[in-house]
């Protein structure tokens, strides 16, 4: 019988909003699938252009950045710089050839645990319809998840 | 500064696509600081690149790295034993960073990745500007500071043209007229009745006309 693929997502989560919101949907006992794997960030406006790359380079299915509403932020707007580095990339990603839809950015508060978990729900349910990344997963990502 | 921006990740890819294994060169001066070739520029462009070849099924093996200027002999040394291991070179330097790369190492293709705009400065954050257009012999004492050859999309010496409006250029109306500018700037200074001398045609032989050009310091050379 084929297996289901199941979609690796990397959540990159400011700490401020964002990632007290999956925290508050734990509490919530809300449900969202187990396909992320979340990172913890300072502000959203820490993340660097290349990091969004190296995610799928190494073999992410998909990358949800999730950062502050837009004029919430706690660094005022690491939330601003972050939506334009992840456009930067989405263009990029168009002209490599890959589906820009792998890289997404949402904007939440720490109080919307429902709405992100229909956005994990939704950002899972996008990348299984597209399918593993093309780019397979190479040594490194096989070596990280060894190491967990 | 001398600013550049990337070339189009397909664009590279074709110029790059018969070689299996590249060394993206990066450099440390003016291309840095435009944020087009430097190390984290280098970083980016080889992730695309490495994914870009996965994709079309050739994986080019990628080295980067980024020295401190490629338009220097001392510099380029550096750069030596990793150009050694690579069949070719993609270079994120200006167009001097490029021929001094290809000079230096004659038996090694050395590719351009970045296309070399102008010698400007940065106006804000994300945002260049041209300010000189390197023409030989300047003028800008004339001017208040402000060069009408490089700002003035006329390129008037006895300006202003008439066409502007308000304090825009009439050929491109998000810019400001350079004249407008000169005449604010002259007044200023108190330098107005520079405007009521009538200037020569400029003499374009110190410019590109005949070839590149060169300058030698004799006290310098050794």
């Amino acid at each position: 019988m084929k297996e289901e693929f199941e979609p690796k997502i990397l959540a990159f989560c400011c700490h401020y909003c964002a990632y007290s919101s999956v925290d508050l949907a734990g509490s919530m006992r809300l449900q969202y699938p187990p396909n992320v794997r979340i990172i913890r960030t300072p502000c959203t406006g820490r993340l660097e252009t290349e990091y969004f790359l190296k995610a799928l380079e190494n073999g992410a299915d998909g990358v949800l950045v999730a950062g502050c509403l837009e004029g919430g932020c706690h660094f005022i707007e690491g939330n601003i710089w972050a939506k334009r580095r992840v456009e930067y990339i989405r263009e990029m990603l168009t002209e490599i050839g890959f589906d820009k839809e792998r890289l997404r950015m949402v904007n939440v508060s720490a109080a919307m645990a429902k709405p992100l978990a229909d956005i994990i729900t939704d950002m899972v349910e996008t990348v299984r319809k597209l399918g593993p990344n093309p780019l397979g997963q190479n040594s490194t990502s096989k070596k990280q998840e060894t190491a967990l | 500064m001398i600013v550049a921006q990337r070339k189009q990740i397909p664009e590279i890819m074709d110029i790059v696509k018969q070689h299996k294994s590249l060394l993206v060169l990066g450099c440390g001066t003016c291309v840095t600081v435009c944020l087009a070739g430097g190390e984290r520029e280098v970083s980016i462009i080889s992730s695309a690149l490495r994914m870009a070849s996965r994709l079309a099924g050739s994986e080019i093996k990628i080295e980067e790295l980024t020295i401190e200027r490629q338009c220097d002999n001392v510099f380029i040394e550096q750069a030596a034993e990793a150009i050694e291991r690579n069949e070719a070179v993609l270079s994120l330097g200006c167009g001097a960073g490029v021929q001094a790369m290809a000079e230096r190492f004659g038996n090694k293709p050395v590719y351009a990745g970045l296309d070399t705009a102008f010698i400007g400065i940065l106006e804000e954050r994300g945002i260049w500007t041209e300010k000189c257009g390197a023409c030989g012999s300047c003028v800008l004492g004339d001017y208040g500071g402000i060069c009408p050859i490089t700002r003035c999309a006329k390129r008037l010496l006895n300006g202003p043209c008439g066409g502007s409006r308000e304090d825009r250029c009439e050929v491109r109306p998000d810019s400001q007229c350079a004249w407008q500018l000169i005449y604010n700037r002259l007044k200023d200074i108190g330098q107005l009745d520079k405007l009521k001398k009538i200037t020569s045609a400029k003499n374009w032989n110190t410019a590109l006309d005949g070839g590149y050009r060169v300058i030698v310091r004799e006290d310098h050379r050794v």
